[in-house]
């Protein structure tokens, strides 16, 4: 049995102008142990799609889904009370600006301890005790003076470590870190990313990282879900993700990262930009921007074939980099790295 | 080699002075340090670093929004001499154009798009009338791949990377020599950061323009800069040909900046050099190399004095004393 285990999950947001399906049939299944990635564009859903499964959106969002189960509890017939034990102890999260998500009034040691408290239990000495312990295990230098700190006096990678020194206070199985290293220079990203990926190591929790970065995607994840406008487009584990993405938008994507687009004179781009709520188009929501789009793919919402492995959601899925689209056939006469990228919304 | 350059700079240095209050004593923030670089036209230097190491400092210095406090700045031939709270000559304004981080934060958001790109010819080409005015700020939003009916929108009608667009289609108006990019692509998703980087090699082509490119995406700089300088706590610590500074880095924080880069290819598995430690507080500087308390070659002749930088190669200068130690490391490790 999964850990995590989410089907069809979709958040709508009611809005002035109606509902708004931020985030629409997403799978993912975690296993113990797991390190899983979500990748994607901004407005992609990837963030949103997690605070669900926390719980932690604003009464304005409906989520509903098929299935949404941690560890074989159900998470959406649990009482807030229940809901809480699960939140922030076995299943927790950190953020992306970690500046501000600690509370600037209190010193990182009350903020820690009121974890444990809440958790956990324990006398006062334990906690402290426990609280060290963690600052200790998250590499921040001289804990019994830095646990008297308040976030202010901290610098973003230290603050970070902090954060995680919360989130795993309570032992969690699941670890969800929603870009925990966007806000923060690359050296201190690397110290991060190994932290996290070293604590996952030691204490075998799993942990669902939330990216928008190719490069951190490839160098700590073993799965990866990739997220475009709200859906969930394609599932695949990391290697072959990079090397034969499914779906067109992963290609694209792929082929924009500039260490990627070799000694070509210019970068290959994709046109457009990502649809926002009032210009969803009909059919396929990637169909604008994709170069092997048909009418079908115009008209047609597409869903995952059955039996396909990564879920993916095209008409006309790409097998080994080469796409069965009939449109395809015009796109490598007229080379797609030579397509004007000066052209904006369709 | 003085072909030509557009723009030089001779030990450009920026300090800012601290109040002392109450509590606390007067400081000096050694926000640059002797900077020394030139500029051709057509040519993209980059400038790259964590944050803190004084990259925006130098922009604020070149685009003349700051004076230096000490050092030489020449653009297009004409010495800029500033002494603080002087007015720079109005004509080496208009050749030096910069282009900020955040899309969302630069543009008047009361303006059109047109109204904002004709105010500098509105300013600064009195004998413009109206219409050409217009007909000018129509060309360039075309130039910049922006339709002709977007003229009379606002910038909250457009995306961040449309906006980008707007920026520089505005800081093109006066037809500058050169474009201080501060950070142009990364408040940018993927798929946009593409489009605009190619419009900025088409705009470069056509233009000749000479870019200030500063950025911490290494990817990005690689692919686009001629030539590189690496700064570290206001301080260059390598400079040279870009392809040449990234097959060798030689500098240890250079290696270090380059190994904690993030590479998407899951195959690759490549030892870091690990970087212990925090950039030093401004307000407490280290003695001797800035860079020593986090160095994995540091010895005690690092704390002594400050290296400045030296040629080890016919086109690139490091400051550090270690190059050879680190050189010899960097291969092996690989």
């Amino acid at each position: 049995m999964a850990l995590l285990d989410i089907e069809g999950l979709s958040v709508r947001f009611k809005t002035s102008s109606g509902l708004f399906a931020a985030v629409e049939g997403v799978d993912i299944n975690v296993d113990r142990g797991e390190v899983w990635s979500i990748v994607g564009e901004s407005g992609s859903g990837k963030s949103v799609s997690m605070l669900a499964t926390m719980g932690l959106l604003p009464w304005t969002a409906q989520v509903t889904a098929d299935k949404m189960a941690f560890d074989g509890q159900d998470l959406q017939q649990l009482s807030s009370r229940q809901r809480r034990r699960i939140v922030g102890g076995e299943m927790s999260m950190i953020f992306q600006e970690p500046m501000s998500s600690l509370n600037p009034c209190f010193t990182v040691g009350t903020q820690i301890d009121e974890m444990i408290k809440q958790h956990l239990g324990g006398t006062r000495r334990e906690r402290h005790e426990r609280a060290l312990d963690l600052l200790a295990q998250v590499g921040i230098p001289d804990p019994a003076r830095r646990i008297k700190a308040y976030p202010h006096q901290m610098s973003g990678g230290m603050s970070q470590r902090v954060m995680i020194a919360m989130a795993i206070s309570c032992n969690p199985r699941l670890l969800i870190a929603d870009e925990p290293t966007t806000a923060l220079d690359v050296t201190i990203q690397a110290q991060i990313l190994e932290l996290l990926l070293r604590l996952q190591e030691d204490t075998g929790m799993a942990l669902i990282l939330i990216t928008h970065d190719m490069g951190v995607v490839a160098e700590t994840a073993k799965h990866v879900v990739v997220q475009y406008a709200g859906r969930q487009v394609e599932k695949q584990d990391v290697k072959s993700l990079f090397a034969n993405p499914r779906h067109p938008y992963t290609e694209a994507l792929l082929s924009a990262l500039p260490e990627r687009a070799g000694d070509q004179d210019r970068l290959p781009t994709i046109p457009g930009v990502v649809p926002g709520q009032h210009d969803r188009p009909s059919g396929c929501l990637f169909n604008p921007r994709c170069r092997y789009a048909t009418e079908h793919c115009r008209e047609v919402e597409p869903v995952p074939a059955a039996g396909d492995p990564a879920r993916t959601l095209c008409h006309y899925p790409l097998e080994d980099g080469i796409s069965p689209s009939p449109a395809a056939a015009g796109v490598a006469r007229d080379n797609p790295q030579s397509s004007p990228h000066r052209e904006v919304r369709p | 080699m003085s072909r030509d350059a557009v723009l030089s700079a001779v030990n450009l240095t920026r300090h800012y002075q601290i109040k002392g209050g109450p509590f606390s004593r007067p400081a000096t923030v050694k926000a640059l340090n002797e900077a020394t670089f030139e500029l051709y036209p057509g040519q993209t230097l980059a400038v790259v670093g964590e944050s803190g190491c004084g990259k925006s400092t130098l922009a604020r210095v070149l685009t003349m929004i700051e004076p230096p406090t000490s050092g030489k700045l020449t653009i297009s031939g004409h010495e800029v001499s500033l002494k603080e709270g002087q007015r720079p000559p109005a004509a080496l304004r208009r050749e030096v154009q910069i282009i900020f981080q955040n899309p969302y934060g630069s543009l008047n958001p009361r303006k059109t798009v047109a109204t904002m790109l004709e105010e500098p010819l509105k300013l600064n080409r009195k004998e413009m009338s109206a219409a050409a005015r217009r007909e000018a700020a129509l060309e360039m939003i075309a130039k910049v791949g922006l339709r002709p009916e977007h003229a009379d929108r606002y910038p909250h009608m457009f995306s961040g990377g449309q906006r980008q667009r707007i920026a520089i289609a505005r800081a093109l108006m006066l037809n500058p020599k050169i474009l201080v990019l501060d950070e142009p692509v990364s408040a940018l998703d993927l798929s946009i950061q593409a489009q605009v980087l190619n419009l900025l090699a088409d705009l470069q082509e056509e233009f000749g323009l000479a870019y200030v490119f500063i950025s911490h995406d290494l990817s990005v700089v690689r692919r686009i800069a001629d030539d590189v300088i690496v700064m570290y706590f206001g301080q260059p610590v390598e400079t040279g040909p870009a392809e040449e500074v990234f097959t060798t880095p030689r500098h240890p924080y250079t290696q270090a900046l380059f190994s904690a880069t993030p590479v998407a290819d899951p195959n690759r598995r490549r030892e870091r050099v690990h970087l212990k430690g925090e950039p030093p507080s401004p307000l407490a500087p280290p003695p001797g190399c800035p860079f020593a308390p986090r160095c994995h070659l540091a010895t005690d002749a690092c704390t002594q004095d400050d290296p400045p930088l030296e040629r080890v190669d016919d086109r690139v200068e490091v400051a550090c004393i270690h190059v050879d130690q680190a050189m010899a490391r960097y291969a092996r490790a690989g």
